[in-house]
């Protein structure tokens, strides 16, 4: 595993837990980014493993949401970013031109800040992706959205009210509608910014249950300021400040012995 | 100490209402000129115009006799011509529009090309009339027909309904063609399935107002050379034609030889603003019906 010669990332409860005999979905490796002058991410080094959930944390500005662009290249809309170092997707340099991001983000699914669903049907939402990829089938479709919003736990709400504008759903359904959007793709990753700070408390724990549902066939990076959150739901934790991962291991090491102090002030609220 | 005097506010207070109320009786009447002088004109129009409107006169063709003429060929010349301007500039101006604002780097490119657009949209209609006398009519020996006039009209209105769509599409939230992109979406698709829809009613509106400018469009026409007399009505787009706005002016500069064709043009402004009137009450109406919540 590379990454224990990786400098930047400070380990220090080395076991087999912390770099499990698990698949890595995602390696990064000496990942720098820039927004024209400024430097936002600065040799990121980072492994995030199948079927688990991976949180970060950080305060405001700190690049989590940032790099979470980057894993599906989203970040790329902003026309002034450059890159240096590697992202692998399952073996695949994804940071690569010639390679295509369409193809990335339909492995790679993502849940945005905001709610965010189509000013269109909530049966439309939903087969937007399949339709966008080529399926055409009414029946096949018809399932893909059935199971999709299953898997979003929102089927029981929306079953006799599909035809519906998706902007009659509340702030809650409308982002777990967006996860079911997500899951339509059939994606292997799941990527979510701060998907419930826009959300109230019931709506969180709803979605934070879903999360802890879906990561059983999912691999789950979910970016929060909510530190509750993270401890919450998370397997590992990656904690980011100014632009550099301070400490990525285990959620529970990281909240209850991390090794750096900055995490540990960052953790009891002194700072972000 | 306090540095509000209570006495010296209330005895200047009075003072005050005053010039309040001046200032308020001020920008009610500067709205009441327009509304009377608008008033007044349409008054004016329909006195005159109105009697001398009927099926005749709407369907009939035009004619020396003020008794016999009728503005069917002037009505059909608009609709030849509309039918030469809508795919025209819908299809030009909205290519445009998608493309500077949805795939135009963003640069000194982009900004030149904005500049220019805007001062397109300034340039005196009579201009774009010398520009399509030279390119439409001679050099491309189109002769003064529909299409020569229609695309003059064109690129009249093109600056105006690439504003107005660059407007609608702009005003489709980034946040919507994010979560297209992020199921792996290509930019056409994109475009076509949510960014299209979105911005067609603003789209729409744009080039229905657009449009209604170049009905009224007299000057670049009249450079074109636009009979003052055609009996025959417009058949297709290689057909000389004439339109209201100029059979208006004709017949005004005639009212001193026949008093009567005064009231002819009255009618005919009457029939262009009814005309116009319809053109803009579809565009509000598109407007509120398809306004979206995002």
């Amino acid at each position: 595993m590379s990454l224990k010669t990786a400098s930047k990332p400070i380990f220090t409860n080395y076991t087999e837990e912390t770099f499990p005999n698990k698949n890595v979905v995602y390696d990064t490796k000496d990942l720098n980014l820039w927004y024209g002058e400024t430097h936002a991410l600065k040799d990121i080094n980072l492994s995030i493993y199948e079927k688990e959930v991976t949180a970060i944390i950080g305060p405001s500005g700190c690049g989590k949401s940032t790099y979470i662009k980057t894993l599906n290249r989203m970040v790329e809309l902003v026309p002034t970013v450059r890159t240096t170092g590697s992202i692998t997707y399952n073996g695949m340099s994804i940071l690569d031109k010639k390679f295509k991001v369409e193809d990335l983000r339909t492995r790679v699914g993502m849940v945005f800040q905001k709610p965010n669903p189509f000013p269109k049907s909530i049966y439309d939402n939903v087969a937007y992706g399949p339709k966008i990829h080529g399926i055409r089938n009414k029946k096949i479709l018809d399932e893909i959205v059935e199971k999709s919003l299953r898997g979003a736990s929102i089927w029981e709400e929306v079953k006799d009210r599909l035809k519906e504008n998706a902007y009659g759903l509340s702030g809650g359904q409308q982002q777990r509608l967006c996860i079911a959007r997500c899951l339509a793709i059939e994606p292997d990753v799941i990527l979510m910014d701060e998907p419930t700070s826009a959300l109230d408390p019931k709506s969180t724990l709803r979605i934070e249950e879903l999360v802890q549902e879906l990561k059983k066939d999912y691999s789950i990076i979910i970016v929060t300021h909510n530190m509750q959150q993270a401890a919450r739901i998370s397997d590992r934790t990656a904690f980011f400040l100014n632009g550099e991962v301070v400490e990525f291991d285990q959620t529970d090491t990281i909240f209850t012995k991390p090794a750096d102090s900055r995490t540990e002030d960052y953790i009891s609220g002194r700072f972000g | 100490m306090k540095y509000i005097n209570q006495e010296q506010v209330q005895s200047k207070m009075n003072r005050r209402l005053v010039k309040n109320n001046i200032f308020k009786t001020l920008f009610a009447l500067a709205t009441m000129f327009g509304i009377v002088v608008l008033a007044i004109l349409i008054i004016r129009v329909l006195t005159q115009g109105l009697a001398w409107i009927d099926m005749d006169f709407i369907t009939g063709k035009l004619s020396t006799s003020a008794d016999r003429a009728g503005i069917m060929g002037a009505i059909l010349g608009t609709l030849w011509l509309m039918i030469v301007v809508i795919p025209v500039t819908l299809i030009l101006g909205v290519a445009t529009a998608i493309y500077l604002e949805l795939y135009a780097p963003k640069g000194k490119f982009q900004a030149i090309i904005q500049t220019n657009i805007a001062n397109l949209a300034g340039v005196p209609s009579i201009v774009y009339g010398l520009l399509g006398l030279t390119v439409f009519v001679r050099a491309m020996d189109l002769g003064n027909v529909v299409l020569a006039g229609g695309l003059t009209l064109s690129l009249l209105v093109l600056p105006i309904v690439i504003v107005a769509s660059q407007e609608a599409i702009r005003a489709v939230p980034q946040h919507l063609s994010e979560a297209s992109f992020g199921m792996g979406a290509t930019k056409w698709q994109t475009v076509k399935n949510i960014v299209l829809p979105a911005s067609l009613p603003g789209i729409l509106t744009g080039s229905i107002l657009a449009l209604s400018r170049a009905i009224g469009e007299t000057a670049p026409l009249t450079v074109i050379g636009i009979p003052a007399l055609l009996i025959p009505f417009p058949g297709g787009i290689f057909d000389t034609f004439t339109i209201m706005p100029m059979q208006i002016y004709y017949w005004t500069i005639d009212s001193s030889l026949v008093s009567e064709y005064a009231n002819l043009a009255a009618a005919t402004i009457v029939v262009l603003l009814v005309m116009l009137f319809i053109l803009n009450s579809i565009a509000v109406i598109i407007r509120n019906k398809f306004q979206q919540r995002y």
